[in-house]
């Protein structure tokens, strides 16, 4: 025990006022849904609210609001109006930002050092962004005028829920489309105070329609006859179905889904950067990152060495409630996802890899997992090729260039990448033949709005944010 | 990092060993380690933590004048204010240190006798090091023998930026040696040296030659202690530690003014070096205005309301 003991230090609750149910957001009002269930708080399985369960046909009055909205009101509205409205919204989320903060660690479990500080700015940045683009789209090198897709389906993941709901939310109301968007079933809350704010901005009814439920309302979205645009972030396996359901229609899609990034480090790296862009790269949101570093490469001479410095400071992590304001660590967002990450590990341990966490207390109630590293990983384990999804790490060996490459590509992923060198023209080598979609050079899990962010192979299709995230948005 | 060189004393046979070793030392990136201090500098350290950092603040303080204005007056009144610091509360501790010019350790000695109340003098033509080797050796001498127990000398910066490592090596080695018993406080300087990478190099430097402490700065010159500064300083005494198993302290001073900057640098030190540094033996503030707005978190704490300025003493 440190002598040094922080003293409890929990954001306060009281700025959120939960209601005990919500509604579905459709045509600009709360209405009741066809079922309902419930939504917890992951680090005490506390139940906050009941949510209205959207049937097929809730999904299709979501979709004929946004229908009627794209056709009467924001598909002829000129952009230099739209842009009045994300502005707004942009400032609204600025505003409410402890709120939001606050409420999105309570539903995922993440640490409210990680809501305040990443989630929300970059929410708020991100419409604050595409609010500039929308009375400029004809300049951005998509035709000379372009025209929005229509209503948008967009199904959202549970693991950066406001974050992802601005990503897919603020291009699609730029290039003037009207959205449906379907937040994750463990994690509605945030959109639902988003739902909020479309009202405070005086949004006009139907542009944004909020359907919260589980895979079958989903499933009702997208496969919507009227949608004609799909967008989806999550899982590789929910990926392929959407794909096969989309096949043969004329919706357009984008996919973005699951990552095993190789995260690489030299024998000239900056150690001590390099262990903090490890564990920024899988301790970030408990490893709930598609684009998370879940394996690192390092090179053979110095692989003794960084692990010992890592160790050392994976013992300083702050495993615990998320809203202390000095968690480093949160809660895992469920049971379902905990026994995932669980069954993985087992797997790792019955494999031979050799795996250490540092000594940590974890909460008795609540969904909770130990920071852990393998080592002794190697390239056929399945520790290594599957997305694990969590707070672990798998530690592999390279001893040149050339293999550190051939085993950062060697994965059915593409998603991220990163590359830890003192040396410029090696990390512009390096880069240069890694088959992922975003590769960060001396730093790890940096997102911009400004920066297009998405995959090769396995890990989808399509690019979010920057010039290049309006283009799935946009028919030239 | 541990250095790969064994035993270490051979690297510094040569200008030519001492610089293969020196510059072997893995890179700082800069943009990381920003980030890094910035983010410890969001930790929240509230009510008994606080109370417990802000005590173990004082307890660092080495309380300084340096200026050409000193008196014995001004000393004498430092010294008092260093033995108790609040004088209307018995409870609040003493400092660690009282520093100042070689010229006023006689009467600080005098001051402080029997206080356990250590005595600093900086030394080695304070603050830009720019005289022979000998007058340097003979300023230490002077200080000690007047009564400092603990020396704060200057590198010589522009022996150290033109590559002169060995030069900068002999010349601490042998302060180190006219210290005698004395305490060796070897002041970097770092808002000369400029990069972080140059602040790995001279930390490695003043440990090898024998530096008790490595020191950020004079308070002459801007910058002066900053937390990422302090961080490469704290990474290299922790690496020292573990591949020699020999302890050094380190003390960021100037810059450093209210308590909740205090308290930043008492996380870094707890979450970098470790909580074997959290001791006034291993970690010292360089400060003056620092310690009063220490007194006034303190008594905010206890009793649960701001005094002016008025109800802590001047010096």
């Amino acid at each position: 025990m440190s002598r040094f003991e922080y003293a409890p230090a929990p954001e306060s609750r009281s700025i959120v006022k939960l209601q005990p149910s919500y509604g579905l957001f459709i045509n600009g009002e709360f209405v009741d849904g066809a079922g309902s269930f419930k939504t917890i708080s992951p680090a005490s399985e506390e139940v906050l609210a009941e949510i209205a369960e959207a049937s097929t046909a809730d999904v299709d009055r979501a979709v004929k609001a946004a229908r009627r909205a794209y056709e009467d009101v924001w598909g002829v509205m000129p952009g230099r109006e739209r842009a009045k409205y994300l502005f707004r919204i942009a400032r609204i989320i600025a505003e409410r930002s402890r709120e939001l903060a606050v409420l999105e660690s309570l539903n995922n479990g993440k640490p409210i050092k990680e809501s305040r500080d990443v989630d929300v700015p970059l929410a708020a940045a991100h419409f604050f962004y595409y609010a500039g683009w929308a009375d400029k789209l004809p300049y951005a090198g998509f035709g000379a005028d372009p025209r929005p897709l229509g209503v948008a389906g967009q199904v959202i993941p549970w693991n950066f829920p406001l974050l992802m709901l601005a990503w897919k939310i603020a291009p699609a109301l730029a290039a003037g489309n009207t959205v449906v968007l379907k937040p994750a079933e463990t994690t509605p809350l945030t959109a639902l105070l988003f739902a909020e704010i479309c009202q405070q901005a005086e949004l006009p009814p139907g542009v944004v329609n909020i359907v919260t439920g589980a895979g079958e309302t989903g499933a009702a979205l997208v496969n919507h006859p009227d949608v004609d645009k799909v967008a989806f972030t999550g899982s590789t396996e929910v990926g392929r179905i959407i794909a096969r359901a989309v096949a043969g229609t004329n919706k357009k899609v984008t996919l973005e889904l699951g990552g095993k990034a190789a995260n690489i480090v030299f024998d000239d790296a900056a150690i001590d950067q390099a262990v903090e862009g490890i564990v920024t790269g899988i301790f970030f949101n408990q490893g709930h990152v598609c684009c998370a570093g879940s394996r690192l490469l390092v090179q053979e001479s110095v692989a003794d060495q960084l692990l010992e410095s890592l160790k050392r400071r994976m013992a300083t992590l702050r495993v615990g409630d998320p809203l202390d304001k000095n968690t480093d660590v949160g809660a895992i967002n469920s049971a379902e996802q905990l026994s995932r990450i669980k069954a993985l590990a087992e797997i790792g341990s019955a494999e031979g890899a050799e795996r250490w966490s540092p000594a940590c207390e974890l909460p008795e109630r609540g969904f909770w997992f130990a920071p852990t590293i393998f080592t002794g990983v190697s390239q056929a384990h399945r520790i290594a090729r599957e997305e694990i999804f969590g707070p672990v790490l798998s530690v592999l060996t390279f001893r040149t260039p050339g293999e550190a490459v051939e085993k950062a590509n060697n994965t059915p992923y593409g998603l991220s990448a990163g590359v830890w060198s003192e040396k410029g023209s090696r990390i512009l080598a390096i880069a240069d033949q890694l088959r992922a979609g975003v590769v960060w050079a001396n730093t790890f899990n940096k997102f911009d709005p400004t920066s297009p962010f998405g995959g090769y192979k396995e890990s989808g299709y399509g690019r979010e944010g920057g010039r290049h995230g309006l283009e799935a948005y946009l028919a030239g | 990092m541990t250095a790969t060189i064994s035993p270490l004393s051979e690297v510094t046979r040569s200008d030519a060993a001492l610089r293969t070793f020196l510059h072997g030392l893995p890179g700082v990136d800069r943009v990381g380690a920003d980030a890094r201090a910035a983010g410890l500098g969001t930790r929240s350290i509230k009510t008994t933590a606080k109370a417990w950092a802000i005590d173990l603040a004082i307890r660092m303080v080495d309380l300084t004048t340096l200026e050409g204005s000193d008196t014995p007056g001004k000393v004498r009144a430092l010294c008092a204010k260093a033995r108790q610091p609040d004088p209307g509360d018995p409870t609040c501790p003493p400092v660690a240190a009282i520093c100042v010019y070689p010229s006023m350790v006689p009467t600080a000695h005098e001051a402080l006798r029997g206080s356990g109340i250590h005595l600093a003098s900086v030394a080695t033509a304070f603050p830009s090091g720019q005289a022979p080797l000998k007058v340097k050796l003979d300023d230490t001498r002077a200080a000690v023998a007047a009564g400092a127990d603990e020396i704060d000398m200057v590198i010589s910066r522009g022996a150290f930026l033109s590559g002169r490592y060995l030069e900068v090596f002999e010349e601490i080695t042998a302060i180190k040696e006219a210290c005698g018993n004395a305490h060796l406080k070897v002041i970097l300087e770092t808002g000369e040296l400029v990069t972080y990478d140059n602040v790995r190099r001279a930390s490695w430097l003043a440990m090898l030659a024998g530096g008790d402490f490595i020191k950020t700065s004079t308070g002459k010159v801007a910058p002066a202690a900053t937390l990422p500064v302090t961080l490469i300083m704290l990474e290299a005494v922790r690496d020292f530690l573990d591949s020699t198993g020999r302890k050094v302290g380190v003390k960021p001073a100037g810059g450093i003014r209210t308590t909740k900057d205090a308290i930043k640098y008492l996380v870094m030190v707890n979450e970098i070096a470790g909580d074997g540094w959290l001791d006034p033996d291993w970690f010292r503030f360089g400060a003056s205005t620092l310690l009063n707005d220490l007194l006034m978190q303190r008594t905010k704490l206890a009793t649960g309301h701001y005094s002016g300025p008025d109800y802590f003493t001047l010096d």
